[in-house]
């Protein structure tokens, strides 16, 4: 019964991440909280990774779309030649 | 001496990011602060030659910037910028000065809590700036425009474990990153 419960630190970091994208399953997170309270590396990540989600919610960062992005490019670029 | 190099191939994927979001908090509007960075881009193509490389190709490019914000605050605001003018600088050579004071001292627009989130935003920015292209591509999509795992995979021709893969690693960098040059700080 116990071995439902373990996963590998690999598989704990994989959630974790998952997690902070709201991807996870509350079955995952049971197994991960259980990794969670006997290793201390998990412990470590766990607390950083949700340090860091934290910081970029709270920084309210943004960027371009990947279509601005390209258009901004594709004008510099016309932009260049022209001037070559 | 000059130390550092231009090259205007790279400015978009190096800070395009980093000057929208800077521009952004300053002008509170993704239309126009794409537009100003547009600007900023042939302006800086444009006086490519007096670049000297004694700052950074980012300095450089966020000095032009600055005028530009400029330039569209003055722009919107001239009847009433030219009163705040007469109210505060009554000399000639001082005239025009608060808008260079409202685009560095982020007072004017909000509160402490906004400057505060412009430091972080750069220093975030920063540390995605050591990441590879393919890590900081999957992650902002993935972090900042909040795509679907699906979206990304599609749209970048890779797998959902290779998205996790670049993702676990993109976030190890980064949390080491901010960890030294935020959280210590």
């Amino acid at each position: 019964m116990l071995r439902l419960f373990i996963i590998s630190k690999e598989e704990a970091f994989h959630i974790c991440d998952k997690s902070q994208y709201h991807e996870s399953t509350l079955w995952e997170k049971v197994k991960l909280s259980f990794r969670y309270l006997w290793c201390r590396a998990t412990r470590l990540y766990v607390n950083r990774n949700t340090k860091l989600t934290k910081t970029l919610k709270s920084s309210k960062l943004t960027c371009l779309e990947h279509s601005e992005r390209k258009l901004m490019e594709d004008r510099l670029n016309e932009q260049l030649k022209n001037q070559v | 001496m000059s130390n550092h190099q231009i090259n205007p191939n790279r400015w978009i994927e190096l800070y395009s990011d980093y000057l929208f979001n800077y521009t952004i908090s300053r002008v509170n509007d993704r239309e126009i602060a794409k537009d100003i960075i547009q600007d900023t881009f042939f302006a800086g193509l444009k006086s490519m030659k007096n670049f000297k490389g004694e700052a950074s190709e980012r300095t450089w490019l966020i000095s032009i910037l600055k005028r530009k914000i400029i330039d569209y605050y003055r722009k919107i605001n001239s009847k009433k910028g030219q009163a705040e003018v007469r109210m505060t600088y009554n000399t000639d050579e001082n005239e025009g000065d608060w808008l260079e004071e409202r685009v560095e001292d982020m007072t004017y627009l909000n509160a402490q809590d906004i400057l505060e989130n412009t430091e972080l935003g750069d220093a975030i920015y920063d540390c995605m700036s050591k990441l590879s292209d393919r890590q900081a591509t999957v992650f902002k999509m993935k972090t900042i425009l909040n795509y679907e795992t699906e979206t990304i995979c599609n749209e970048l021709n890779i797998t959902a474990s290779n998205l996790w893969v670049i993702i676990h690693r993109a976030r190890i960098a980064l949390a080491e990153c901010m960890e030294k040059n935020w959280f210590k700080s």
